[in-house]
Formats: structure tokens, sequence, C-alpha cells
């Protein structure tokens, strides 16, 4: 194998308002021709600065402060920007993660290619269009011919992503930078652009540096891998054998974090080096104010949520005359029952209907047609119907996104006290103060946090404000949309353990939304699996994961990327 | 198809709520009959005026008549010069529709190359020059243009007239002042005016526009495919501006038909702007009333036009 | 459904101190008090506001006041120019006032009107802003329609126009009376569509956000969610909407004055002042129309800078 790349002691510095950014330091990297390295780390640990320091497209005010790039024996670092210009698209090609916004959206997919190509192979306009239908057709899209008069939106995402990575391609480069390519596609499409890499890869002799935070991705796709934290790199090596035994503490913690879908453990174990979970003085949660059962929470026997035939249709086009309006079935005729005390997944690849379903049991849309139940009460179709109003003291959230679930404009006590202020449950501010305190501890933030701003915390902490939000109220059930699909690995670890945690201690029933099938095999008791609205199988974890029964649950599983198989 | 269809809709409701202000104007404000009767009218003469005005109708009839004769171009009589609204219009429109145009290719030649230059390269001083004069240039009110303008080369140094349209050729009831070099001398100052504003607004948001989109994605792509930075500049990134700058442009000649008004008011220009201006001085309310619809149809065509553009640039548009 | 007093929402334990240092780490204020443009124009601005403030204590005479007015003083140049007199140090206008005095008056009753029609503008543009974003439906298509075909016609003229109509409204010995009112109305009026186009883009962002669904949850009223989530929300786009608008609003009562709609001579702002000294522009007596024009040039001038600045800290998205 012929060598394509080599780094050397390549330092990157973001210089500040009052301090230099160390983002990447002395790192070293070899690339071969025909192997697909994965270059893996958590966000700001460097990843893709490294991509683009190489192809010389560092955004301001970053710069190589010291370090070599050769290309092909060359050191590029010593190329004038026209250089440089010309080592992108003819020798370095670049597939970016959004293909949306990746192509221009103006211009039709062939002129687009037929340029870049013109530009990079000098070729006549005719050959350029040939070599354009070959590209397209090399790259798994039908009726290249046709499709060359397309524009962007005329194509699907996945599609779109092939169309990049024909684009990529159109300069015949040596080497292949892919910055989280399947990032934002989904799970189903994410495999087959994997495959399509690989191929290529292969049929070319290509090298391909996958800038990834998944190791799912790497472990299916990459020869080598590049394990990067802090903008340093701490391992590399053969796939099988970094995954399996990593040497560095960073990589075991992170391989450790990265939730199995083969056997379900009940904590993370040692996953606190990332973001240093200090040891807070927790407190005696049964003992405490928030393990009293909030009054007017009757022992009711029976499941804690009951659905039962739960319908509802979006408009997704409005329009005066009835014929032209357009619906999307979100939920239809969804049935299930969520025991006490039981955690319930509902997972299905976006658009399935499942956080919708959870909306409508929290209260913030309402069914067309069907039952919903808590605590044997039903839920009347009303913002302030009674029972809702009673179940939103014992029914809480905790969101997806913990960039927005917070209001940037209150500090941390005001947003964690607020629904005790709201509903009242406390006999006086000073008793808030502290249970806003004590449970700030216990999630392991400590009370220092409470005077100051969400955007002074980390993804993971905010993510534990929102749980002492959820928790404030001395909930009973708790929604958990997504809770953890913004995160990192390491930090959705930590996540998942407070979660569980606080489930034995409270008791707490908990509804488990999510499109990751790891997580929940780690996290539920019971499973439904849910696709365009529907219920496709309900089973309890180990039934489903073992031997799902449906079509698209064998599917799902199927598409699961699988460490242990690596 | 729709989505023109959707657009001519809400334009003729546009139209009916100005065309209803319009109407009530002529018939609810001061008492139409004290302008149109003789001192000495009995009470007799003026119920027979208001029957044969039509006063005593239902407001929908009424509605209903005066949009039938605005439909066929009558708006009745201007009090104050006694000569049919629609002839007034007609005489002064030409002396507006020229000077409008004029600034509108002076603002829009300046300001989009001055925007989009500013937009490639802002980092140069020119860039940075520009983009100063131009916070100036915003700030300065059009009568104050006008005025310093006025002083400096029609008082003090006395090269350009002041007022008037100058020379003027008719060109089959279109009365020109753009074929006669005392026509171009005239014109030029308020132009120039009128146009200060508007370059500085255009350069400006050329400018954001230019580099919002050279911060997009396909523009970093286009890059990483080793394109120059010719085809980047022009080819990707000046044509995706094209859509907000046709809206820059067509608010831009909304704006150059608003301050005309004032523009005509400094230098006396004959337009339909200074016949605005006076007839609301003296209350002359069937001007008014006509002016406020001419506007509204014209501000109409123009975002008509906008959309049709819309419709020509933006496949995401014309394919969906 | 219970509201939470007052003073529960309050903190009660402020450390003065920390707050004055927390407030001064503060990146927006940092950004602010590290830009020189930024600080002169917010001292510029500060300096208009504070002469138009201490007007009657500043100016050595009082304009208004027919004891003090010399008609035979009418048309006087500059102390420092042939023909001047010392003590009316930028000459008289037509009617023997002195210019430097008019002037502060003058520009008090620019900023005064200014002020009070943006403040019109805004608690109309943003109220029925948010309540349309954060509604949608029916009330947001009713409310966006309006203000879009508002929006097409640029605001000086449904500025005039709207003070054009109101004055038919009434017979004209009353227009001088109310003729404030009137100015103040029709640039408010011509004002809000951006106010309320602004706020509700950024309603409706805060709206999908998740803690507004969090407030949801708990059972927060909309109201409540309005005022407590959405409202500091989206007042940054408001402030810097608001020191443009100001600028804007200057200048448009300044337009309609000079072209006579606007503020009487009895009591002259900026721009009548420039109208009657453009009258007099071609005598020579410049000094009438300058002196007004440079100080209305300056102080629109430094509103705009200050709220370019402004925007480029708080609000570099909104343009």
């Amino acid at each position: 194998m012929t060598q394509l790349l080599d780094i050397r002691n390549l330092c990157i510095d973001f210089p500040m308002r009052n301090l230099v950014l160390n983002a990447v330091k002395n790192f070293d990297l070899q690339v071969n021709a025909g192997e697909i390295i994965g270059l893996v780390g958590e966000s700001g640990a460097g990843k893709s600065t490294v991509g683009n320091a190489i192809t010389g497209l560092l955004g301001k005010p970053g710069r190589i402060s010291s370090g070599e790039v050769y290309f092909q024996g060359e050191n590029i670092r010593d190329y004038t920007d026209e250089q440089m210009r010309k080592l992108r698209g003819r020798r370095i090609g670049t597939i970016f993660q959004d293909p949306q916004s990746s192509l221009n959206p103006l211009m039709t997919v062939g002129k687009q290619l037929v340029e870049t190509i013109q530009e990079c192979l000098g070729l006549k306009a005719k050959d350029a269009e040939a070599r354009a239908i070959e590209l397209l057709n090399d790259v798994g899209i039908p009726d290249p011919q046709s499709r060359l008069n397309s524009y962007p939106h005329q194509f699907s995402g996945g599609m779109r992503q092939r169309v990049v990575i024909a684009l990529a391609l159109a300069g015949d480069p040596e080497l292949i930078i892919a910055d989280e390519p399947t990032t934002a596609l989904d799970v189903s499409i994410q495999s087959q652009i994997l495959k399509l890499i690989r191929r290529i890869c292969d049929e070319r002799g290509l090298g391909v540096i996958m800038v990834t935070h998944d190791i799912g991705v790497v472990s299916e796709i990459a020869d080598r891998v590049a394990v990067m934290f802090r903008g340093e790199l701490v391992e590399v090596g053969d796939v099988n054998q970094v995954l399996r035994l990593p040497q560095h503490e960073y990589t075991q913690n992170l391989i450790v974090a990265v939730p199995s879908p083969d056997k379900r453990l009940h904590r993370f174990t040692c996953v606190d080096l990332i973001e240093g979970e200090a040891a807070q003085s927790k407190i005696d949660v049964q003992s405490h104010w928030l393990g009293k059962t909030n009054a007017g929470v009757e022992a009711s026997v029976g499941p804690a949520i009951q659905v039962k035939n739960m319908s509802l249709a979006f408009r997704l086009k409005n329009s005066v005359f009835k014929s032209q309006r357009t619906f999307v079935q979100a939920v239809d005729n969804v049935s299930f029952d969520i025991q006490q005390g039981e955690t319930f997944g509902l997972v299905g690849e976006s658009g399935s209907g499942k956080s919708t379903v959870a909306k409508i049991i929290a209260g913030l849309h309402f069914a067309d047609t069907g039952d919903l139940s808590i605590y044997g009460q039903k839920i009347g179709p009303k913002h302030n119907d009674l029972a809702r109003r009673h179940s939103r003291t014992f029914l809480q959230v905790v969101f997806q996104d913990p960039y927005s679930s917070m209001n940037s404009r209150m500090n941390i006590r005001d947003i964690v006290a607020e629904p005790m202020r709201f509903h009242r449950l406390t006999e006086n501010e000073s008793q808030t103060r502290q249970i806003v305190d004590d449970l700030l501890d216990h999630v392991g933030l400590g009370k220092t946090a409470a005077r100051r701003y969400p955007h002074e915390f980390s993804g993971g902490q905010r993510q534990r404000i929102a749980i002492a939000r959820a928790l404030a109220s001395r909930p009973r059930i708790l929604i958990c949309d997504e809770p953890t699909s913004a995160l990192d690995v390491s930090t959705q670890a930590q996540i998942l353990n407070l979660l569980r945690d606080l489930q034995d201690e409270l008791g707490l029933t908990m509804l488990f939304i999510s499109h990751d099938l790891p997580v929940v095999r780690q996290m539920c008791d019971r499973i439904a699996v849910m696709r365009h609205g529907k219920i496709c199988e309900i089973a309890s974890n180990e039934d489903l994961f073992e031997s799902p029964q449906h079509a698209y649950s064998q599917h799902l599983l199927n598409l699961m990327p699988n460490l242990g198989a690596a | 198809m729709r989505y023109l269809f959707g657009r001519l809709m809400q334009v003729g409701l546009v139209m009916i709520i100005v065309s209803f202000v319009s109407f009530s104007m002529f018939n609810f404000v001061g008492d139409p009959l004290s302008s149109l009767l003789p001192e000495d009218a009995t009470a007799a003469d003026a119920d027979r005026m208001r029957e044969a005005l039509g006063l005593n109708d239902t407001v929908m009839t009424q509605y209903g008549r005066f949009m039938t004769n605005a439909v066929q171009g009558n708006f009745g009589i201007s009090y104050r010069l006694k000569q049919p609204v629609t002839e007034l219009i007609a005489s002064r429109l030409p002396a507006t529709l020229e000077l409008v145009a004029v600034s509108a290719v002076i603002a829009i030649t300046f300001g989009v190359t001055a925007g989009v230059f500013c937009g490639i390269r802002p980092k140069s001083w020119l860039s940075k020059t520009i983009l100063s004069s131009s916070l100036a240039g915003v700030s300065l009110p059009t009568f104050v243009i006008g005025i310093a303008l006025i002083y400096i080369f029609a008082v003090t140094l006395q090269w350009l007239p002041s007022s008037g349209r100058g020379g003027t050729v008719d060109l089959g009831g279109w009365k020109t002042s753009l074929l006669t070099v005392d026509g171009w001398r005239s014109i030029l100052l308020p132009a120039i005016t009128l146009s200060l504003f508007q370059t500085t607004m255009i350069l400006r948001l050329v400018r954001a526009e230019m580099l919002e989109v050279m911060r997009a994605d396909f523009i970093k792509f286009a890059r990483a495919r080793g394109l120059t930075d010719r085809a980047i500049n022009f080819g990707h990134a000046l044509r995706n501006t094209l859509v907000p700058v046709t809206t820059v442009i067509g608010m831009n000649i909304g704006g150059l038909i608003a301050f005309s008004v004032i523009t005509e008011t400094v230098f006396q220009w004959p337009g339909t702007g200074l016949m605005f201006i006076q007839a609301v001085g003296f209350v002359d309310i069937p001007v008014m009333a006509a002016y406020l619809l001419f506007v509204a149809g014209l501000f109409v065509l123009i975002s008509l036009t906008v959309d049709l553009l819309y419709f020509l640039i933006d496949p995401r548009i014309r394919l969906s | 459904m219970p509201i939470p007093m007052k003073s529960q929402m309050t903190m009660i334990d402020t450390d003065k101190t920390s707050r004055l240092s927390r407030f001064l780490d503060n990146d927006v204020v940092w950004s602010f008090t590290h830009s020189p443009m930024a600080m002169i124009a917010g001292l510029a601005t500060l300096f208009f506001f504070s002469v138009a403030l201490f007007a009657p204590i500043i100016a050595p005479f009082n304009p208004f006041d027919p004891a003090q007015v010399m008609l035979w003083d009418g048309k006087l140049p500059p102390a420092w120019a042939a023909g001047g007199q010392s003590q009316y140090i930028l000459g008289t206008d037509d009617q023997g006032r002195d210019l430097l005095s008019t002037m502060l008056y003058g520009g008090r009753l620019s900023i005064l009107v200014g002020l009070a029609a943006v403040l019109l503008g805004m608690v109309l543009g943003t109220t029925l802003g948010v309540i349309s974003g954060f509604a949608g439906g029916l009330t947001d298509v009713v409310i966006m329609r309006i203000a879009d075909v508002q929006l097409t016609i640029p605001g000086i003229l449904t500025a005039i126009m709207i003070n054009g109509f109101g004055r038919a409204f009434l017979p004209i010995e009353y227009h001088n009376q109310f003729a404030i009112y009137f100015v103040i109305i029709a640039i408010g009026l011509s004002d809000w569509p951006q106010f309320a186009r602004v706020t509700r883009g950024a309603t409706m962002v805060e709206r999908n956000k998740e803690y507004v669904q969090a407030a949801r949850v708990i059972g927060l009223p909309s109201w409540l969610i309005i005022l407590r989530h959405v409202l500091p929300n989206v007042m940054r786009s408001v402030i810097v909407l608001s020191t443009l608008s100001f600028a804007i609003a200057i200048i448009s009562e300044a337009t309609l004055s000079f072209l006579g709609q606007g503020i009487p001579s009895t009591t002259p702002s900026l721009g009548t002042l420039i109208r009657v000294g453009n009258e007099y522009l071609f005598s020579g007596l410049w000094w009438i129309a300058f002196f007004p024009s440079l100080v209305l040039v300056l102080l629109v001038f430094s509103v705009n800078l200050l709220g370019d600045k402004l925007r480029d800290i708080l609000d570099p998205k909104l343009r």
C-alpha cells in the first residue's frame, strides 16, 4: 500500500479575545491508499479542524501553528493559495455533513457536476457531461441522464448525499475527507451511504478519512481508527484491536459508554473521566421532601398511563378549499398501557410519530380521537381540563435539546423552582431554595449552580438541570423525549445512569422515547416499535431484541451498528 | 401556478381595501356639497344636489358607483384646480416616472456594484470606507440633501437649475425631458437627491446578503471542490443573492415613488408627488383619494413583478 | 389558577457588588465598552438627549416669550459673520428669534415626537407581533396580512397619508393645535409593521423552543408564558429595532414638518426651521437652514450609528 498522507506534529491554534485556544495538539496520522481511517472523538475534540486544515479550509481565526502535512511526498504547507486550490477537488475531495446545504439550490445538479469536472480535469463540455452521467451512475442514482437537469431540492436526503459524493469524486481525487457524512441521515439511509463509500474506496483505491462522533459508524466501515480527545490523538490502530482492547483510558471510557444492543446492564460502568462528575453530597431522597408523595396523588392500582385507539392528523398544507388540504396521520390508532414503576420505550425513525404520542400524553398536543387516562383518570382534550391540570404536578417531561429547553434569561434557581413556585408546592421561599439546592446537589451539579445561567453549562450539565426541573414538582411519571440524542456518548452514559438511579430511588414510571435501539435496550422494560404513526409491535425488552416478530422490527435491528461484531 | 394565483388573490384584496379607504375619504371627509354648491344655495338646492350625486343611496351602492367610475378612470374634479383628477394625474405622470426611472438606474447601478464589492472583499479598506459613508448616507434626510445640492450647484456655483423640468418634448401625449440637454440638466439634481438614500440602502442590503451567502455550506463545498474564486463569487454566491436583491430592488422602486413626494417638493418638480402635497395642503379630497389609489396600484404592480421574477430565478418556487 | 406573587419571583439575597461586576463582565457590555464607535455613538446620543432635556436652562433666550423676541433683530447672521450680533451666537431666524435657542427647543420637540412615535409603534407592533407569532392560525394570518400590505408601502408615504387624511377630517383652524399629535400617530402607525414582523419571527422561533413546551407542561397559562418567557427573549431585537426606528422617526417628523404638514412654525421643530430657512436660501440667508440641518443630521447619524452597533452586538441576525 502506498502512503498518501502523512501528518506530523500538527498544531492548530485559534487566537481568541483573551486566550489562544489550542484546538489540535501534536497530531500525527498516516493515511494509505485504499484504506478508510475513522477519526473519532466527541464534540470539541478537534477532529473536523484536522480535516479542514488538510484542505486549507480552516475557518478564521484558526491557523496551523506548527507541524507538517505531506501529501504524496510533498509538504503542502509550502503550497501557495493557488496550489492549495488546485489540490482541492483534483487530489483531495471533501464530503460535508448536510447534503441539504452543501448543494447550490439554484443550479441543476448537472451544471454543478460539469462545472467541477471542467475546472478540475479540463474536459470539453460534452465529455464532462458524459463523465457526470457516469459518476451519478456510479454513486447509484437511477436514470442519471435525466437527473442531470434536476435541482437539488428534487432529490431525497439520501440521494442528495449521493450527489455530494459524486461531486467530491468529480475531480478524480486520491483522498476523500468525509466530515460526518451520515449524521444528518436516517439509520436505514446511513448504512446505504456507508456501503457506497466503502465500495468506492475499494474500487478506486482511495484513501478516506471518515470524521465522525459515532463509534458504530467506525466499526462498520473503517479499517483503522484514530481517537481524539481534547485536541490530542490518544490512540490509533486497527479497528478490531482498538474497539476490543482499547489501550488508552479515554478510549476505554468511550467504548464502555456506547450502549450495547446485546446485553442489558443496570448501569454503565466507569464513565466519569469525561465530564468529571464531581462526587456531590447526594441527599437521602426517601426521607426528603422530594421522596414524599405529592398530596393528591392517590396510590391507585392499575396502569399509570392508558392510551386507547389514539389518532392525530396534522394539516400539512392549509387551504381555503377543503379538498386542497393535505394531512399527515402522525398518530394512527395507537393503544398501549404503561404499568406503574415501569420504563416503557417508544422507538422508531424520525417521523414515526413517537414524539407526538409523548406530546399528547404531556398535554402539548390533543388527539383527534381516542382516550388517554393517567392513573385511571380520563384526560379531556382541553388545556384547562380538570384532570389535566391535576396531572401537571405528577407528570413531567425531559426534553431532547438541552440548548433550547431552558430560558436563557433566567438563572438556574428560577428555572428549577418554576414548577414549585407556580403550583405553590412549598410553604415558603426559603424552603423552595433549599429544595432547589438539594436537587442540584443530587443531580450532580452542586448548589453553586443555582445563581448561574444556562449558557455557562455544557450540554450534559444542562440536561441535568432539565432533570432537576422535571423532578421539582415531585412527579410520579417522567416522559423522556430523546433525552440524550443531542449529547456525546460518554455524557449520554452519565445521563442514562442518573435517570436510572432516580427511577430506583423514587420508583418513577417512565416513558422513554428514542430512535436509538441500543439506548432503548439499556433503559426500557417494555418497548413499542412505531412506524408511520402506527405501533408495529409491543414486546418486552428481551423478546424484542432476541426474537423480533414484526418485519419492521427485524429490519431496524439489522441496521443497528454492532460493536461486538467488529 | 397556484403560488401566482394566491398572490393575485392577495393583490385583489389589497386593492379592495385601499379603494374602500379611498372611497371613505371621498364620501365622508368634509362635505362634498359645500365645495360644489354656489354660496347662495338653498336647502332645496342642497337636497337636489344630494339626490343628483346619489348621496342618499346605501353605502354599498355608492361604493359600487365609485369603483365603476374609478375603473373607467373617473375620479371627479379637483376642488382646487377645477380640473378632472384623471387628466391632472395623466399630465403629471411622465415627470414622476422619468424622475423615478433615472433615480432607479443610478441607485441600482451604484448600490449593487458597491454592495457586491463590499460583500466579496469585506476586509479591504475601500469596503470599510464605503460602508461607513453609507451609514452617513442613511442618516441624511432627502430634503436636506436636496437643499444642500441646490445651495451648492444652483445658488453658489450656478451650474444647474434648481427647479422645474427644463425643456420638454411631446411624444404623442407623453411630455419627456430626457430628449433635451436642458431637460437632462434639470433632472440631474433631483435624480441624485432621490437616489442617494436608496443607493445606500441597496448597498447595505446587497452586502449583508452577499456576506450571508458566502457563509453558506455550499460555498464551502464549492471551495472544497477547487473551483476558482471567480466562479464561486459570481457563479454561485451572486446568483443566490438574486432573490433577496430582487426584493430589495422592488422595495427600492417603491421607496423612490414615496420619496419622490419630498424631492418633487424641494425641486418644484411638476410631478404627481408635488400635486399630492399641494392637494393635502388644500384638503383637495378627490386628488388625495385618487393619488392613494394610484400609488397603491403602482405598488401592487411592483410587488407582482417581483413575484414573477422570483418565479423565474428560484427553481424551488418554480418546480414545487 | 394560582399566580405566583411578585415577591416570590425576585431574588432576596442579591449581592449588589457581585451583581454589578457580573453586569460589567457580561459579553454585551464588554463588547459595547470595547467598541470605540459604539461608545462614541452612545455618548453623542446621550449628549443630544441631555441638551434636549435641559434646553430651557441652556438656551440663552426663550423663543416662545414674545417679550424676548425682537422682530427688528430678524435675519441676523451668526455672531462671527459680518453684521452678526454677539448675543445671537448662531444668528436669528426670520421672526427675530435667537436661532440657537430655537434650535434647542426644536431639537427637544423633534426628539420628543420621535420617542413618542417609536413608543407607539413599538407597543402596538410588539404586542400584535407576539400575539401573532404565539397564537398562529387565523389571528396570525389576519395581523400579518395587514402588516404585509402596509410594509409594501414605504413608511414615510404611509405617514404622509395618515397625517394628511387625519388633517382632512379636522377643520383647518384646529390643524396647528393638534399637529403634534397627528404627527406622532402618523409616524407611530407607519412604524408598527416592522416591529410586528420582527417580533413575530422571533416569537415563532422562541415558541417552538423546548423551554416554552416545558413551561406548558408545568401548566403556565399562555399569557404568563408570553410575559415571562417569550417577551424577555425577543426584547433584544425590539431594542435594536427601536433605536433604528427612532432615527427614522426623527427623519419622518422633520420631513413632514419640512413639507409643511407637521409641526407649525409657531413652535418650530428642526424640520420646520429648515423649511423656513429653505425659503430664504436664495437670498443668501444660509444659516437658518444650515444649522438646523447640521443638528438634524448629526442627531440622526449618532442614533443610527448606535443602532448599527447595537445590532452588531445584540442581534447580528437582524437586518
